[in-house]
């Protein structure tokens, strides 16, 4: 028989302590498979954040290391600065990477650090018990937004990856999600870009994953893709939102 | 000589995703629980199965393996 | 060969000398020619100096940088410093060897550009949370500066613990004659626990959370025994006419140099006292004191603070005699008249003995 999709060795046995239907664990294979595909897992340092996936240590086949809160592009960044020659990716909640960790994402993106970010966007704060993420939705409830996120004295939803696109020095952004066996595909084929784009060492490169978290948001696991692909996907950009440029002025 | 849906029973949570996504609609969630108390899913007509791994790109688990079956198998 | 040397560009070329090959900081009075120098001289080292966007970002490049195994060094002042101690617990909890240096300043807030060596309880109690210890070394020279952090990266590198250089403004700003004599490292074991990249060996994970109360206490028991021995191994202290005293003055950095001047006068007017000089301020070195603790009628802190020092001198002394105190604040510096001024008040009556 031909196998079609099995067991990465990007990762490790352990299983996953997520929630049921969580798609961390989507994302999960897809960066172990290309850590395999392209014969990265020994040159490989994943950095974890603090989160629901701040486990992730154990799920990845590569060396780890665990950063506090908000810290995990910081951590990237003193790791690549002293081994260029290892590939590093954080991979980081909408907390970690936009709320208290904001600057060190925006400054590594303007330095144009040669890492890799991979940014779980599901609106909202899961392993805390579902508080309001700068990613949640007007008119979201959360723990902290029990009426709804109001607009007028909590803002608006932060479009991180639409940010980034700004700074000359990111110069791979791509927002999609994993709400589908077809997204899943996209999704893949813009983390290998990403990791091509630091491979080449051309700047820093960021990929944002529409994500679900049932258990917060209060729905089933199918109910969760609803809701992202109905309130999440009109509410964020989508797609390659910047691609490096090829000399001779055309995008590849 | 069918493709092959493999289910790790232990790894299932019954998030139904890939119920969800087969187009085929040839999964379900079963009437047996595994250790860990999750109602695991159950291939219902392996026959009928593409082996177009939809079910394996959408589970969160690592709970299923896709398999096709070769020319002459 | 003597060269006339800043503090600040001393520590940072004693650490390129010792190896160190990655900096990353930000600019802070009266630490800011670290960086400067770092900045000029990294490259042609075969180094990197980074800015980082604060504090809080360096203190974790630093984390970054020694989780995959390297010499790194950050630099900084008291507000700064406050900025990294959530950094310095994780660092102490993954066991990740590294150098800090606090150049302390007026506090607290905004504060002063002065000296103060007001960052005491911070530096040794810990300013961030949980029950941890950096190594801390206070130099009273620009020569120690240049010593004690070559040490720093030993020390540091040998326990897998985070050391600290505490300095203040005057020391970092001030110049003086200084020899480099060649790095001689001490023997040190592969750091073959650093998350690298897993070529040729099983992963490692560098990690500083643990899932059950359990592991909790083992972990915490076992970084204990870590500081019982870095207490035992690493207590130093330096001191100036002791051997005969009657009383004696605890001093550490700039105000062990004042002091030194004060404890010349009162000898000079026949007095016996000496000065007592920790250069680890943690592990505090108790040895010292203890070994002469039947022999000195009083103790004298002094220190650029409201006096912090003084309390583990108490501890040590803990009751069997006198302990007490003389500090300025605020970046003003005590005039060795005033120590002794201090010290007749408080041991002679005021009057001359």
């Amino acid at each position: 028989m031909k196998a079609i999709l099995t067991k990465t060795t990007g990762l490790t046995d352990r299983p996953f302590h997520y929630c049921p239907g969580c798609t961390h664990g989507i994302i999960h294979r897809l960066i172990g498979e290309l850590l395999e595909e392209m014969d990265l897992i020994e040159k490989t340092i994943g950095v974890a954040p603090v989160g629901c996936s701040g486990f992730c240590e154990h799920y990845f086949s590569c060396d780890m290391i665990g950063a506090a809160h908000g810290r995990a592009v910081a951590v990237a960044t003193g790791a690549k600065r002293a081994r260029p020659d290892r590939f590093i990716f954080t991979y980081q909640g909408d907390g970690d990477g936009a709320s208290i960790g904001l600057a060190e994402t925006m400054s590594a993106a303007a330095r144009g650090e040669r890492i890799t970010s991979i940014f779980v966007n599901n609106c909202i704060y899961g392993m805390t018990g579902g508080q309001m993420a700068p990613t949640s939705l007007v008119g979201q409830k959360t723990s902290t937004s029990p009426y709804g996120r109001d607009a007028e004295t909590m803002g608006y939803p932060l479009d991180l990856p639409k940010v980034l696109s700004q700074i000359d020095g990111a110069v791979y952004v791509a927002s999609v999600s994993v709400d589908s066996p077809q997204e899943i595909k996209e999704a893949k084929k813009a983390l290998r870009k990403a990791f091509q784009v630091q491979l080449d060492g051309l700047g820093y490169s960021f990929v944002s994953i529409l994500s679900t978290c049932p258990t917060n948001w209060g729905v089933n696991p199918v109910e969760a893709l609803e809701w992202l692909q109905t309130k999440m996907k009109p509410t964020f950009a989508l797609g390659e939102l910047k691609v490096p440029v090829v000399e001779g002025g055309n995008e590849s | 000589m069918k493709n092959l849906v493999k289910i790790n029973i232990e790894r299932c949570k019954s998030c139904g995703l890939c119920v969800h996504a087969c187009p085929k609609k040839i999964l379900a969630i079963g009437e047996t629980a595994n250790n860990k108390g999750y109602y695991v899913v159950e291939m219902k007509d392996q026959s009928k199965c593409i082996a177009c791994a939809f079910c394996a790109l959408i589970c969160p688990d690592l709970a299923l393996e896709v398999y096709r079956a070769e020319k002459g198998e | 060969m003597t060269l006339l040397m800043k503090g600040n560009e001393a520590i940072a070329e004693a650490a390129i000398q010792a190896g160190c090959r990655l900096f990353y900081g930000y600019p802070i009075t009266p630490s800011t020619e670290i960086p400067e120098y770092m900045a000029k001289k990294m490259k042609a080292a075969g180094g990197t100096y980074l800015q980082a966007e604060s504090e809080v970002a360096a203190i974790y490049m630093v984390f970054g940088a020694g989780a995959v195994g390297e010499r790194v060094m950050t630099g900084t002042s008291s507000p700064g410093f406050s900025l990294m101690q959530e950094g310095l617990s994780y660092l102490f909890a993954a066991e990740i060897p590294c150098v800090i240096v606090d150049v302390m300043r007026g506090g607290p807030g905004l504060g002063g550009l002065g000296p103060t060596q007001a960052d005491y309880f911070q530096l040794t109690k810990g300013g961030g949370h949980g029950d941890y210890h950096a190594i801390v070394l206070a130099p009273s020279s620009v020569q120690e500066m240049v010593d004690l952090t070559k040490e720093a990266f030993d020390l540091a590198d040998n326990y897998r613990n985070l050391v600290i250089i505490a300095a203040d403004g005057i020391l970092g700003q001030m110049m003086e004659p200084v020899e480099f004599p060649p790095y001689v490292g001490r023997e040190l074991k592969p750091k073959t626990w650093a998350a690298s990249g897993a070529e040729g060996r099983p992963k490692n994970n560098v990690i500083s959370y643990y899932l059950t109360p359990e592991i909790g206490e083992a972990e915490n028991k076992r970084w204990g025994e870590k500081m019982s021995l870095i207490k035992e191994n690493e207590q130093h202290f330096v001191e100036y006419e002791m051997d005969d005293a009657e009383y004696a003055f605890v001093a550490f950095g700039t105000s062990a140099r004042i002091t030194e001047t004060a404890v010349d006068m009162l000898r000079g007017e026949g007095i016996k006292v000496g000065l007592y000089r920790p250069v680890t301020l943690w592990p505090f070195p108790e040895r010292g004191l203890e070994a002469r603790v039947n022999q000195i009628k009083g103790w004298m802190s002094i220190e650029l603070s409201a006096g912090q020092m003084v309390e583990d001198v108490k501890l040590v002394i803990n009751g069997r005699a006198t302990v007490s105190f003389y500090g300025r604040q605020g970046g003003m510096t005590p005039e060795p008249e005033e120590v002794v001024a201090a010290f007749k008040a408080r041991f002679l009556g005021g009057s001359q003995a």
